[in-house]
Formats: C-alpha cells, structure tokens, sequence
C-alpha cells in the first residue's frame, strides 16, 4: 500500500460521515435521491473496502501500511511533540475488517430501503455508526481511535428504539447503558497507558513501542479486555446482546451483529494484546476460560430459544465464544482463527438477521413453532437460511470451517480440554441449527402463511453478496490467512508459533 | 504609593460593559423623550457585550497589573472573551423571550451587564479583596435578576432563597478570607504565596480554617456537593436565560477564581487542602449526576448536570498544575457552548409551547427536527459523546487528572458521566422515540405529516452557531486549546 492508499483510508469513515451531513440537508420528501445517494455510497464503499484489502501487501514488513499522519494537537498541557495525530493506516487484521464493514454494509444499506416511516433519519444515524465502524478500523492515535468506537455506539440507542420491534426501548436503553459502562474501563485503561508510557503523544506506534511495567499490564489488560469484550459479547457481559439484537431492525441488528461486535474484539487486540502483550499472555487462560464458557452457554441457550431473532443473537455469543478462545491462546494459528472467526461470523450472522428480518417484516412473528413447510412457500428463503446454518455449524467448503479450524488447532496446542469442549459446542450449535431448519422448512404448510412472498429483489442481492463472501472465505481463505497470520506472527510480542 | 500602575486602559472592556449597563438603564428611562422601541435594549446590550469582547482581544499579549489588585494577561482575556461572547449569545438568543416573560427589560439587561463585570473582575484580580468585590458584584446582579420574572411566583421564592443562602455563603467566604489574611499576612495573591511557602508558626491552624471556609464559600458560588442546595431552585425558578448565565458565566467565574487561588496564593498549602476538594469533587460529581436521573424538568435536570458537570471540573483543582488548568479551562470553553446550546433550544421551545417539561418535548423531531438536532446534540456532548465538543474537551480534562495522578479520581468521574447519560438520554427518547401523540413509531407504516413549526431569525442563529461550534470543538479543538494553553502558562509561568 502506498500513501496514496492512506488516503483512501480516510475516504472509508469520512465518506459515509458525509453522506450522513448531507442527508440531513436533504429534503425528507426527496424518496428517490435519498436511494440514488446511499445505494452509490455503499457501492463505492463496498468497492473501496475490496480496493484496499486486495492493496494491502502482506509480503511486507511494515507493521502499518497506508499511513498517513497530521499533528491534530501538540505542545498544549501534558502534550508532547507528537500529541494527539490524526493518523491513518492498516494492519492485515484491520484490512480483514475494513472488508467486512463492506460487505455487509452492501447487504445493509439494500436492505433498509423497506423502512418507510422516517427513514432518511435512519440513514443519518446508520451512515453516522458504519464510519464510526471504519474509523476504528483504521485510525492509529489512541484518541482518535476511541472518538470512533465511541461513534459507533453513539446512533445506536436511537437506531434500536425508533426503528426497532418487540421491546425496543428496553432493548436499546440496556444496549446502550452497558456498552457505555464498558468503555468507563477502556476510558481507564487508555489513561493508565498514556500516563504509564510518559510520552505524551496517542500515537499507537509509539505507544506499542513505550515499556509499561509487568504489574501494571497485568492490572490493566482485563480493564481492556472486558471493556471491548463487553461489546464483543463477551461472557458475562453478553445479555446486552440477544435482548438488543432481537430489539434492533434488521441492518442495526446486521451492521452490529456482524461489525460492531467484531469492533469490541478488534479493539481487545489493538489496545489490550498489542499495547500490553504481557497481561494478555498472564490473562490469556483467563480469556479462553471466559470464551468457552460463552461458547457453551450462547449454544446451550440458542437451544432454548423459539424466537429466531434471540437463537440468532445467543448463536452470536456462542460463536463470539470462539473468538476469545482464539485471542487467549496466544499462538499465531489460535489467534488468526480468531479474527478468520471474526469475519466468518460477521458474514453469516448479518445473513442470517437479513433472512429473519426478511419474514418478520412480513409474517410479524418469528417464533420457530409458528412455521412449518416454508421451503415450499419461500424456497430462496429456505436455501439463504441453510446455506447460513451450514456454514455457521462449520460446514467444510464454507467460511465458518476455516475459522474453527484453526482456533481448534489453536486451543489443542495449548489447551486440549478446551479444544474438546469446543468440539462439543460445535455439536450443540449443528443440533440447534438443524431442529430449526427440520421445523421451519419442512413438514406441512401452514395455511397461516400461504400469502407470505419470496424474498424481496434487495433482499436476495444483499444475501446473494453475503452468501457469495461465505464461499469465497469457504473455498479460497488464502488471501484472508496471508494478511492476518503475517501481522499476528510480526507485531505481537510475546506470540509464539 | 506612587509606584502603582493607573493604567485605566486596562480597563476598557469592564469600562465598556459598564457603561452600557448605564446606557441601558437610561434609555429604558427616556424611552418615551427617546423615541426608542424596547426592542432596542437587547441590541444596546449586545453591542456592549461584542465591543468589550474586541476591547479584550485588542489586550491579548498585554501582562500588566492595574494598581495591584487585577492583572490582566491571557488568563483574564481568556475568561473575558468568554464572559463577552456568552453575554452575547444568551441576549440574542432570548430577547423574544425576555420580552415577554420579563419585567422591567431594562433592569434586566443591565443586571446582566453587572453580573460580566463582575465575573471579569473574578477572573483578573489578584488580590483578595477585589476578587470578594468581583463575587459580591456577580452575585447580587444574578440575585435580582433571577427574581424579575413577570408572572411566575417561583421566580420570586427563587430569588429569596438564593439571596438568603447566597448571603450567607459570602459571610462564611469573608470569614473565611480573613482568616487567611491573618494567617499569611497579606491580601495580595504574590505575598500571599510568598508567606505561606515560608511558613509561620503558629499560623497553621487559622489557615486551615480560613481555607476550609473559603472552599465553602467558593463551593456555593460554583454550586458544588454540598453546598448545591440552591441550584435546582434558582435554576428551576429563573428566568431561562438568566438560568443560562447561572451556568455558564457565574460557573465559569467561580472557577477562574478557585484557579487563580488554588493555583497562586495557596499553592504552597496543597497538602492542606487538596484532600478536601478531591473529596467534595466526588461527592458533587456522584450526588450531581445520581438526582439528575428523577428530574421532570428541565430546568432542574440542566441544574443537576451543571453540578455534575462542576464535580469533574473541580478535578483539575486537585491536581493543580498548568497541564490541569489547561485542560479544564479548555473542557470551560466547551461546556459553555454546550450549555449555552441547549439552554438556546429550551428557549426556543418555550417559546414556542411555554413549558419547561421534558415529558412535552415528546415528538418534536417531527414537529421540529432542528430544534430537536440541537438540544440532542447539546445533551449529547454533555454526555461526552464523540463528534462533540464534549467528548474532546472531557477526554482531555480527564486525561489531565489521571496524569497527575488521580486515576482512581477519573474512575469515578467515568463512572458519573456514563450514568449522565442516562438521564440525558430520557430527554432525547421523548424528543426522538415519543411521537407527538405518545405512542411509538412503527417503522412499516408510511409517513404522516406532521404540522412543523419554525424559529426565529434569531433562534436558528443562536443555535445554529452554537451547533457548529460544538463540532468545531469537537473535531478541532486546537485553537481552543491554545489560547486555553496560554492562559494557563500565564498562571503558572
């Protein structure tokens, strides 16, 4: 990537920041201008995401590629030379996300245009989250990287409880509450590194090269951890998760099940592993233990459920589960499960909230024992949803299998117990996936459901664009290996092989 | 005496304000010889109020003293600038208002000319004496003022109250600042310090009294936990500009002085005192924003989170230093225009409905999705949320206190403002989730009009330029910081 890439890095957040500025100054009449402008912008920030994963060269030794640096704020109180930088620049991890925020974002945005009352408010505030979303991915200045994810956060209490369904004000307001008490760590924790490195600057590859002492990285790295783990779904810190995704519309469900939850994981490597390697390593079996226990309990509990939305959103912290166990095993092939994990799991959980919101909208109910016989009714409804289940239950050929793969292979390495437990979950998740698709797909029709439709035309495009991402990662994960493995095996001290 | 400085130029923008208050008050007396609408009066004011802003940016880089009782350098200018372009916007932004819900127009204006001359003069004095003068000054034009409205009975009880326990404040002060006069010898800031870092026998335990006291009386003035009990009262029966000015200007007068004493003259003495403010910050930062939650009004809710707001600010007081005051003169600057954003809005809506409740506000993103844009994003960078100019300003201010070394102090303070957004968010899910009838939206259905309503030429001024300014700061807080920075390094040198 050259520095001209830097620039397009910028253009990821600042583009839909301004889409966002000017759709408030759109006319709220102007039904059709409103489509032409978010249906250009997501194509071209699908297209620019693509650009900038196939850009970033991973036979390179630069840990930050792209990057591009303008002094924001020096020489004023306790700030140094550098201070606070606007700085931009991409690792392979953040390249994989920056992908990821595309695509479903694509299926996002096509998705949306069913919404009919107030929706170019809707845009606004989504436009405001998926350039939070970006900035995160690729801001290098510690401030600026938390001014992002606390953009992220700061659309979706109005998202969930405006456009939302089924308990929506309690489902945002406890979304909302406990992400927000999770950053009073990260908050912290992002103070202690500062005034522990004694550089004054937030300038990450500073910071990542500052010496911090082994008490205060080990009081610290679970401030962090918790604190993007909470976002991240992390086990016990989860029950914001189903309640808020059941609440939330469909493209709020899909952009936060899919990339705002990869955000709070994203953010654990950034400033927990990366900053303080040493209580990652103290912590890692801490991590594990917590993802595990997730793992089993969001697929135990998916069990239980009969609202598809809320199987979806435990599914989400079962599979969530895996990704901390990839992070605490601290080698290079656990870890690069993870952030694979990451990704496949965004794919294929946007998909699946796509498909539910798809009925939903329709039927208003989407209680599992409701339907029957629907693969007769929406046949490409029924494949979306298999093709989804299979590739979440680890299907080889599909995104979920590389993922789980490597983190199994991960946690064998160092903990073998838990690889088997992981197994197990595997098995749990295949159970729950199949007695749904056994029930809603098959069997007799119910009369009740007879004037149901087929997907609509966007909807089957922004599937058929997930679905396709779910084969890609499938059949061909070398490009997705390449760029996390070198970065994972290059930057993070302490990471063995 | 004759070596003192009588340099009365030094003076020109208090000189200005001042001389527009008598303007004021004259021509509402002779309106009738004058031919003058009332509607001039505000317009007067605001030309005193832009003027002696010019003035004060016309002395920026002068650091000279007048007759050893106020100095002005970038400190003072930094508070002056503020005082002036707050006296501004809050006239622009409320003459319809005042016009209607007023008595007596050109009293009021000129209480609150009064009231910048005197938070001015807390901000550049360095003498004990006139630093107690500039207070009193501050204190009875807002006691007036707070008492002027037309036909609200709670604007006079207000007033009562606030003079009652005001005045008992400032005796507790002057008792106070005897004492320390007693202790360190002098009323004179320099001397002050230079006495106290020498250290007298005997003299400790008066000092700590008298320093004690002063932190009480100063506590009212700036409306910190517990000396609070009169804010949700005043702020609840004023007028609402004059709420406004309570907690933007007074506010911010307070603390310009708490800065040039704790940071100056009692420098020395930190051991004595820095205890005791760390605890009173969390106390008013925990009890401000903890009450704040049960609020119906939004006077009162503004009341509560303005205390809130004071209990992170008194942090930079415990961890004194020119980084802290940098830090919490910029987090100053941007609370200002925050405040005064959403004070603009409720102005506005009152204006337009005549309550102050917040359980009215209900639908107004559809029956006014500005005005609604404005008082969300003002309740928002309350919050500290990003994009604003909260988020920026906090970050920084909290940052400040963690770096001298109270990181568990800053723990509380994420711990309040988290629990600030709750409340803040109550007010934005009636303007934003609440539909004009009370029910929730249901996304399926299509759109039904609304009727809108509009502001005034002067409302979307007022709002819009503090809306802009909110981002500015937000997204560019550097030339804020700077001048924040320099007049902190003009304290500490």
């Amino acid at each position: 990537m050259t520095e001209t890439d830097g620039y397009i890095l910028i253009a990821l957040f600042a583009l839909p920041l301004g889409v966002a500025l000017l759709l408030m100054l759109l006319p709220s009449r102007e039904r059709s201008a409103l489509m032409a402008i978010t249906g250009l912008s997501s194509l071209v920030l699908f297209g620019l995401s693509v650009y900038i994963f196939a850009r970033y060269d991973y036979t390179s030794t630069e840990q930050f590629q792209g990057v591009v640096a303008w002094t924001w704020l020096e020489n004023v109180g306790f700030l140094g030379e550098r201070g606070i930088q606007f700085k931009v620049g991409l690792d392979g991890i953040g390249s994989a996300m920056v992908l990821l925020t595309g695509i479903v974002i694509l299926a996002g945005t096509w998705v949306s245009w069913k919404i009919q009352r107030r929706t170019k408010d809707f845009f606004i505030l989504l436009y405001v989250l998926v350039g939070g979303v970006y900035g995160t991915f690729v801001m290098l200045d510690m401030f600026f990287f938390f001014l992002m994810y606390e953009t992220s956060l700061l659309p979706m209490y109005l998202l969930i409880a405006v456009w939302g369904s089924t308990r929506k004000q309690y489902g945002a307001m406890k979304l909302m509450m406990m992400l927000l008490a999770a950053s009073i760590l990260i908050f912290t924790g992002i103070f202690a590194i500062f005034t522990e490195a004694g550089v004054g600057t937030f300038d990450m590859e500073v910071l990542y090269a500052a010496e911090y002492s082994t008490t205060m990285q080990k009081i610290f790295f679970p401030m962090i951890a918790l604190g993007c783990g909470t976002l991240g779904g992390m086990f016990p810190f989860h029950s914001w998760s189903p309640d808020g995704h059941a609440a939330a519309p469909t493209a709020v469900s899909m952009l936060h099940a899919g990339v705002l939850m990869k955000v709070g994981a994203f953010g654990i490597i950034r400033l927990g592993i990366q900053v303080l390697p040493e209580g990652a390593v103290y912590w890692g079996p801490a991590l594990i233990t917590v993802g595990i226990v997730a793992a089993l309990y969001g697929a135990i509990s998916a069990l239980q459920q009969t609202d598809m939305k809320l199987m979806s959103g435990f599914s989400s912290v079962s599979h969530m589960g895996y990704v901390f166990v990839g992070l605490g095993t601290m080698n290079v092939i656990g870890m690069t499960g993870a952030v694979l994990q990451m990704f496949a799991h965004g794919i294929m959980t946007a998909l699946f909230f796509l498909l539910i919101g798809g009925i939903y909208d329709q039927a208003h109910n989407r209680d599992i024992t409701n339907f029957s016989g629907m693969a007769k009714q929406m046949p490409l409804w029924a494949i979306f949803f298999i093709i989804g289940s299979l590739a979440s239950l680890g299907l080889p050929g599909l995104s979920g299998f590389i993922a789980e793969l490597h983190i199994f292979v991960g946690a064998f390495r160092s903990y073998p117990v838990v690889g088997g437990l992981a197994i197990l979950t595997a098995a749990i998740t295949t159970t729950y996936l199949i007695r749904m698709g056994a029930q809603v797909f098959f069997g007799e029709l119910s009369p009740r459901w007879t004037g149901l439709k087929e997907l609509t035309w966007m909807e089957r495009a922004g599937a058929t664009v997930l679905v396709l991402s779910i084969l890609a990662l499938g059949l061909w994960p070398a490009p997705w290996i390449d760029r996390i493995a070198t970065t994972l095996a290059q930057t993070i001290p302490g990471v063995s092989l | 005496m004759s070596d003192l400085n009588f340099n009365y130029a030094l003076l020109l923008p208090e000189i200005i304000l001042a001389a527009t208050g008598g303007i004021v008050l004259l021509s509402d007396a002779f309106r009738r010889e004058l031919k003058l609408g009332r509607n001039m009066l505000p317009w007067i004011t605001v030309a005193g109020a832009v003027l002696a802003t010019l003035a004060s940016v016309a002395q920026a880089g002068i650091v000279e003293d007048f007759a050893g009782i106020v100095l002005v350098d970038a400190f003072t200018t930094f508070f002056r600038v503020l005082f002036g372009l707050t006296l501004a916007v809050v006239v622009i932004g409320s003459h319809e208002y005042v016009a209607k819900q007023i008595r007596g127009q050109g009293e009021f204006y000129t209480m609150l000319l009064f009231a910048t001359v005197g938070a001015s003069f807390m901000a550049m004095s360095t003498e004990l004496i006139t630093a107690y003068v500039g207070i009193e000054l501050l204190s009875f034009s807002l006691y007036v003022a707070v008492s002027l409205a037309k036909s609200d009975p709670r604007s006079g009880e207000a007033g009562l109250k606030y003079v009652l326990l005001g005045g008992l404040a400032s005796a507790i002060l002057l008792y106070g600042l005897s004492l320390v006069y007693g202790a360190a010898g002098s009323t004179d800031y320099a001397t002050i310090a230079k006495n106290l870092s020498e250290g007298r026998d005997g003299m400790h335990a008066p000092l700590l009294m008298g320093l004690t006291m002063v932190i009480a009386g100063l506590g009212f003035k700036a409306s910190a936990v517990p000396f609070h009990m009169w804010t949700p009262d005043a702020y609840e029966g004023a007028p609402l500009p004059v709420t406004a000015v309570l907690s933007a200007t007074s506010k911010a007068a307070a603390f310009a002085v708490l800065l040039r004493l704790f940071g100056g003259p009692f420098l020395p003495a930190i051991a004595d005192w820095q205890g005791t403010i760390a605890f009173l910050a969390v106390l008013t930062m925990v009890v401000g924003n903890l009450i704040a939650i049960q609020q119906h009004n939004i006077k009162r809710l503004l009341a509560y989170s303005s205390i809130g707001q004071v209990g992170f600010m008194l942090m930079a007081i415990v961890t004194i230093s020119d980084a802290s005051t940098s830090a919490v003169l910029m987090h100053l600057g941007g609370y200002l225009i925050t405040n005064l954003a959403v004070f603009m809005g409720v102005i506005a809506f009152y204006n337009q409905t005549g309550s102050e409740e917040i359980a009215d506000m209900k639908g107004l993103a559809e029956t006014n999705p500005f005005l609604a844009l404005v008082i969300a994003a003002g309740l928002f960078s309350l919050a500290g949320m990003p994009l604003l100019a909260g988020f920026t300003t906090k970050f920084i201010l909290f940052q400040a206190a963690a770096y001298g070394g109270y990181l568990w102090l800053v723990g509380v303070a994420v711990v309040a403002s988290t629990v600030s957004l709750y409340y803040y968010l109550m007010v934005i899910k009636q303007i934003y989730v609440i539909q004009t009838d009370g029910s929730l939206l249901d996304p399926q259905a299509h759109d039904v009009v609304v009727p809108r309503w509009r502001l005034t030429w002067t409302g979307y001024l007022t709002t819009a330029t503090l809306l802009v300014a909110m981002v500015v700061v937000g997204l560019w807080v550097a030339p804020l910081a700077h001048a924040a920075d320099s007049a902190a390094k003009a304290l500490f040198g």
